[in-house]
């Protein structure tokens, strides 16, 4: 496709849903979002850019490929449920852990698991479709 | 045929001296339980394994596996050493020392195991390893055919000896062999017959009974060690050790009887014919194997003592024989560089110590006094005529005893005093790690002759008592048991015997004649292979046409059908429609949809009836947004977008819709589209009006905040209550990428014909 407004209007667009997709990932715990959508549209952010600019350049911006972001997001999402084990918990038991307090309502944030989990969901949804779109692409 | 080896190649390797230290240690192992298992009886080892199944990794040492461990990993020991001097620097022979270490392991845990469920694992192990073993010359289009062809018949009886165990687990409440064995026999049970056609079957392909002997001689296509290991204690003796083993709860009637009795002694007579008419000496002593296997058989149809006393004593006398010679041929072969035996004579002054080695072991195998073979014949004849049919049996083992005589002679006797041929090297001693396996084992052989007693008492007594399931009277086995019956039948056997080796060319002549003659079943498994394999691409060419569209109709029509047939036989109260509450917006959001499908359908543009997918899609998300499920509905947008940009990109480079052509299959497809619309409306307004379960909504609703701290249920499930759930998902998600990937970068790289004719080949 080479029009130049698409082309040009590409990589502004390109941005905003690529922050959006984050945001969406990070509000997903108490408000619609998660990792999954957030990942979805991640993918379209760069699905986007390559139906612009070509999936060659696409792919060096996301600097790594598709296929290993996916792995790392299995991984990550599997130390997720790992961690519980050093607190004698099964598998997979949310970890919680209050900064600045002892419970939701009085600490300034928490670190947890959960979080990370959803990390891992997001990355492996971005690179499964983006390793497709661009094998897609690179086929047609 | 010689394999290649080096002589100057260091054959100390650590996989070949790590492989044989362990062995060593393993025989070690078992040997300390020998003056244990005759004095207190069987030793047990459970694991549980599969408890929810009854499968149990339990595993039950007593006189019969102990005899069959001793020989696995003693033999294992030798044969180990052997081979590593035998394939000195061969590339590959860290890899041929995995194989055989592996199927040596994995037939300790056949004849080790308690459970039937981890004995069949272990026997098809053993099926695996035996096939990598024999096609280990890979490169040899007929070792690969040959291979392939042990594999699949043994396999194929596996798994007739699988259905056989199921029956038997099912209809005897256990899977455990002592529990079953100390039940005594099933052979009341109406069901009796099909589970002993079953194991028979299996024990049958293994040990190579007549009519599925021909892959056993071709078997030999393996290097030589391969040859003396499986061929003598271990894989072929497998069929014969399941019959031991399960002789108490199987035997006991007419049909195990007569079905043993003449396998066994077609076998053994049709084997030894074979093995005179041979001049490799490989396969000579290949269809001696034969031969042993089916006397083995035979004598396991009884149930005398002297009979078991036989088959176990046989069996002992030739796993030691029978590997040394094997372990000379191989010897012969690798420093004269032929095995006929119309060349080879006049070794015994270059080779001494061979000679010795392959002398004590003829001398076993022809059954001479005072070595244990000659005890073991005089016990086969009286166990013979303690038999049902027993002139039968008389009859047919002194004909296979006879020629195993005169077999003995050809393999040990010519090859070193007979008259010199004209031969390819210059004859050598072996290396001593290659002949210590021969003149040990030949050594064993008349010591445990020398000494009856102690023979019976620790090896073959216990095993003889697994065998009948009882403790046994003992004292069969001596050097002279006095002027009897037996004694005659023995000496008319040497008679007989050096007559037939004086005749050996002449016989050999006619029987090649009438070989030629005979029906070749080495060849009718080439033209049963041939057709059945036309048969599968027959059906797979009807079966997959490899028309998106067949597919996509097959499984739409299962699917309707399937769950139309559940919802007719299983009536409910008639759906009623209630169309109270739905308002403009919603109506809105259903002509949207109609008008989707119904540009799908009409269009003649791919791009065009994408888009209308997209719409039906769009309205799809919209109804979940009515409905407050906003993160199903966007998860549904996003993915319908991903899908209308993808397919996009791939349908512009496709040639507009042709509509010119044949349209006969569009009515079907529409019938069937009717239909599966018309179902899936009816199970969901079925589903509807069933009384809605609030159990775990009101569960999720009160404890995703108070025990996961989230205020988003959907979120909450996904990355906290059923996290694992999510975690396979995503695991799938990957391979689905991974396989598309797969498919779209792979098909193109793709050499056209990289591995030409391997598959006619390989057959």
């Amino acid at each position: 496709m080479n029009s130049i407004i698409f082309t040009a209007g590409a990589r502004i667009l390109v941005a905003l849903l690529f922050v959006f997709s984050l945001f969406m990932l990070l509000r997903g715990h108490h408000l619609p979002g998660g990792g999954f959508i957030g990942g979805l549209l991640g993918a379209v952010a760069f699905i986007v850019y390559s139906l612009a600019c070509g999936p060659a350049e696409a792919k060096s911006a996301l600097r790594a490929s598709p296929e290993g972001i996916a792995a790392v997001g299995l991984g990550i999402a599997l130390v997720a449920g790992l961690v519980a084990f050093f607190f004698g918990d099964p598998f997979f038991t949310g970890q919680w852990y209050w900064v600045g307090g002892d419970s939701y309502e009085t600490s300034i944030f928490s670190l947890n698991t959960v979080l990370v989990f959803d990390i891992g969901v997001y990355l492996v949804v971005l690179g499964s479709i983006l390793s497709i779109a661009y094998a897609f692409e690179e086929e047609t | 045929m010689a394999e290649p080896s080096d002589p100057n190649a260091p054959w100390v390797t650590p996989a070949g001296m790590i492989t044989v230290a362990l062995t060593a240690a393993l025989f070690l192992f078992f040997l300390q339980y020998l003056p244990v298992v005759p004095r207190d009886g069987a030793v047990q080892w459970v694991w549980d394994w599969i408890p929810s199944l009854q499968v149990r990794l339990s595993f039950w040492l007593d006189g019969l596996s102990l005899m069959f461990a001793l020989l696995i990993t003693g033999i294992g020991t030798l044969v180990m050493l052997y081979a590593a001097r035998y394939l000195a620097g061969h590339p590959q022979y860290n890899r041929f020392a995995l194989y055989l270490f592996s199927f040596m392991l994995s037939m300790l845990g056949l004849v080790l195991a308690d459970n039937l469920i981890a004995l069949f694992v272990f026997w098809e192990l053993t099926t695996f390893t035996s096939y990598l073993l024999i096609g280990f010359s890979h490169t040899d289009p007929k070792s690969r055919r040959n291979a392939l062809q042990a594999l699949l018949l043994t396999a194929a009886g596996g798994l007739a000896l699988l259905a056989g165990f199921i029956l038997i687990g099912i209809t005897q409440g256990t899977f455990e062999l002592s529990q079953l064995n100390a039940a005594g026999s099933m052979a009341e049970h109406p069901i009796y017959l099909g589970i002993l056609i079953l194991v028979l079957l299996g024990a049958f392909t293994k040990s190579a009974q007549v009519p599925f002997h021909f892959w056993l001689p071709n078997a030999m296509a393996a290097p030589t060690p391969v040859s003396a290991y499986l061929h003598s204690a271990t894989m072929v003796k497998a069929g014969v050790y399941l019959l031991a083993r399960m002789h108490p709860s199987l035997s006991g009637s007419d049909v195990w009887v007569y079905t043993l009795t003449i396998f066994g002694a077609v076998t053994a007579v049709f084997a030894s014919f074979m093995a005179l008419r041979q001049t490799d000496l490989k396969q000579t002593l290949a269809y001696t194997t034969l031969m042993a296997l089916g006397t083995l058989v035979m004598f396991l149809a009884g149930s005398s003592g002297y009979a078991i006393t036989a088959a176990m004593t046989f069996l002992l006398v030739h796993s030691l024989y029978k590997a040394g010679l094997f372990l000379v041929i191989g010897i012969i072969d690798h420093e004269t560089g032929t095995r006929d035996a119309n060349v080879l004579g006049g070794l015994a002054r270059a080779m001494p110590i061979t000679a010795v080695a392959a002398g004590l072991s003829g001398l076993a195998m022809a059954g001479i006094p005072p070595f244990l073979g000659f005890i073991a014949k005089e016990v086969a004849y009286a166990g013979a005529l303690t038999m049902a049919i027993s002139w039968f049996v008389v009859i047919m083992g002194m004909a296979a005893f006879a020629l195993m005589f005169a077999v003995a002679l050809i393999v040990a006797w010519k090859p070193f005093f007979g008259p010199q041929g004209d031969l390819p090297r210059t004859p050598h001693e072996g290396p001593w790690a290659m002949v210590l396996g021969p003149i040990t084992l030949a050594v064993i052989g008349l010591l445990a002759g020398l000494l009856p007693g102690v023979t019976a008492y620790y090896l073959v007594e216990p095993a003889v008592a697994a065998v009948m399931g009882a403790p046994d009277v003992g004292g069969r086995l001596k050097l002279w048991a006095g002027f009897n019956l037996p004694l005659l039948l023995s000496v008319l056997t040497f008679a007989l015997g050096f007559v037939l080796y004086k005749v050996h060319a002449r016989l050999r002549a006619m029987l090649a004649d009438m070989e030629a003659r005979a029906i070749d079943m080495d060849a009718s498994w080439d033209v049963f292979l041939d057709r059945f394999m036309a048969l599968a691409k027959g059906q797979t060419r009807v079966i997959q046409t490899g028309v998106l569209r067949h597919y996509m109709f097959v499984t739409f029509a299962v699917f309707a059908l399937s769950v139309l047939v559940t919802l007719i036989l299983r009536p409910a109260a008639a759906p009623f429609l209630d169309f109270t509450g739905i308002g403009f917006v919603e109506w809105g959001i259903a002509a949207l949809i109609i008008a989707g499908t119904v540009l799908v359908v009409l269009t003649s543009s791919r791009i065009a009836a994408l888009v209308g997918l997209g719409v039906v899609g769009i309205g799809v998300a919209l109804i979940f947004i009515a409905y407050s499920a906003p993160d199903v509905a966007i998860t549904q947008i996003l993915v319908e977008l991903l899908v209308v940009v993808l397919l996009a990109v791939a349908l512009l480079k496709m040639p507009h819709l042709d509509r010119t052509g044949k349209q006969t299959h569009r009515p079907f497809d529409a019938g069937l589209a009717v239909l599966v619309g018309g179902v899936t409306t009816w199970v969901l307004l079925r589903v509807t009006n069933a009384p809605f379960d609030r159990r775990l909504t009101d569960f999720f609703e009160a404890s995703s905040w108070t025990e996961a701290f989230g205020r988003n249920i959907v979120n909450v499930i996904l990355v906290d209550f059923r996290t694992l759930d999510t975690f396979g998902e995503i695991a799938v998600v990957i391979v689905a990428a991974l396989g598309a990937y797969a498919l779209l970068k792979g098909g193109q790289k793709a050499p056209p014909d990289d591995t030409p004719d391997a598959t006619k080949e390989d057959r």
